[in-house]
C-alpha cells in the first residue's frame, strides 16, 4: 500500500517527507516498544507508533522501516523531524487511537509483519 | 582504518548518553552500504549494534563498540564497565529485563536485546563478571 494511500486513508498531516509519499508499505506494525519493532518488523515496514522520541527514528533507520505514523495527535520535537528528514523517513501525524489508524489500515488490506527479524531458537 | 584486522570502526558510549544512541550503529551501517554489503545482511548488524549500544548506555557506566568488517563477515565487540550480568541464561530469556521504568518509557528495556542479537547473529559470545562489567562478541556473516 503507498504512503500517498495511508495519507488518505487516514486523513494523516504530512510532517516530513512529502515527497517520499509514492513509496510502497509492504506491511505495517504497531508498537510503542522499539525492542519489539526491532524484533518483529521487516524492512520497507510503516510503523505506527505513540512514542515520539530519538529513539523511534533510529529505530526506524536502522531496521529499514519505510515511515513513521504517529497516533493520538502526538507530535514529534523538532530534534526529532530533523533527523527524520536527514535519513529520509517520512514522518506522518493522525489523531485517532493506535487501535483505530491500525483496524482502518489492516481493514484495506495492510499486512501485519508477524515474523521475527530472524526465525529460530535464541 | 584498515589493516589485517579487517576494516575498523570504534566508537566510544556513555552511560545515559541518549541523544547519542543509535549514531554508533548508524556510522556502522553506513559504511556497510558503502561497501556494498547486502541489505538484509545489513540490517542483521544493525540491528546486533543497536541493541548493544542501548544495552551498554542502559546498564553500564561506560563502554566501546567496535566493528571489524572483513570481505565475508563483520564481528562487533561491545565491552562495557558497568554492574555485569549475574545470569546470563536469565538475561537470554525473552522478556527479563533490569531495566527501569524510564527506560520502558523511552521504549526499550523489554526483555528483547540479548535474544534479538543472538538471534541476528550467526556468532554470539558473552562474558561477564559482577560489578566489572560485560563483553559481547557478534559475527554475521555476509
Amino acid at each position: 500500500m503507498k504512503l500517498s494511500e495511508v495519507q488518505r486513508m487516514l486523513q494523516a498531516e504530512v510532517i516530513c517527507g512529502q515527497e517520499w509519499l509514492e513509496k510502497e508499505a509492504e506491511s505495517a506494525c504497531g508498537a510503542d516498544l522499539m525492542s519489539d519493532v526491532l524484533a518483529f518488523t521487516k524492512e520497507r515496514t510503516l510503523l505506527l507508533t505513540g512514542l515520539t522520541n530519538v529513539q523511534v527514528i533510529r529505530t526506524a533507520e536502522l531496521s529499514d522501516l519505510l515511515a513513521v505514523l504517529f497516533v493520538r495527535g502526538k507530535r514529534p520535537g523538532q530534534d526529532v523531524v530533523e533527523l527524520a528528514m536527514a535519513k529520509n523517513i517520512p514522518l506522518l501525524v493522525v489523531d485517532c487511537t493506535m487501535y483505530e489508524a491500525c483496524g482502518i489500515l489492516f481493514s484495506m488490506g495492510l499486512r501485519p509483519c508477524g515474523k521475527r527479524v530472524m526465525e529460530g531458537d535464541v | 582504518m584498515t589493516s589485517d584486522q579487517g576494516l575498523i570502526l570504534e566508537f566510544a558510549l556513555n552511560k545515559s548518553d541518549f541523544d547519542a544512541a543509535g549514531e554508533a550503529s548508524s556510522k556502522i551501517k553506513r559504511m556497510l552500504q558503502q561497501i556494498g554489503v547486502k541489505s538484509d545482511i545489513i540490517r542483521r548488524i544493525a540491528i546486533s549494534a543497536y541493541e548493544a549500544e542501548m544495552n551498554v548506555i542502559i546498564h553500564a557506566q561506560r563502554g566501546t563498540i567496535r566493528a571489524a568488517i572483513f570481505p565475508d563477515r563483520t564481528e562487533i565487540v561491545i565491552e562495557d564497565e558497568g554492574p555485569g550480568i549475574a545470569d546470563i541464561s536469565l538475561a537470554m530469556k525473552e522478556g527479563y529485563s533490569t531495566a527501569p521504568d524510564h527506560i520502558r518509557e523511552m521504549g526499550f528495556g523489554a526483555g528483547m536485546g540479548l535474544p534479538n542479537i543472538s538471534r541476528c547473529s550467526d556468532e554470539f559470545d558473552i562474558q561477564s563478571t559482577v560489578n566489572v562489567g560485560t563483553r559481547l562478541k557478534v559475527l554475521i556473516r555476509h
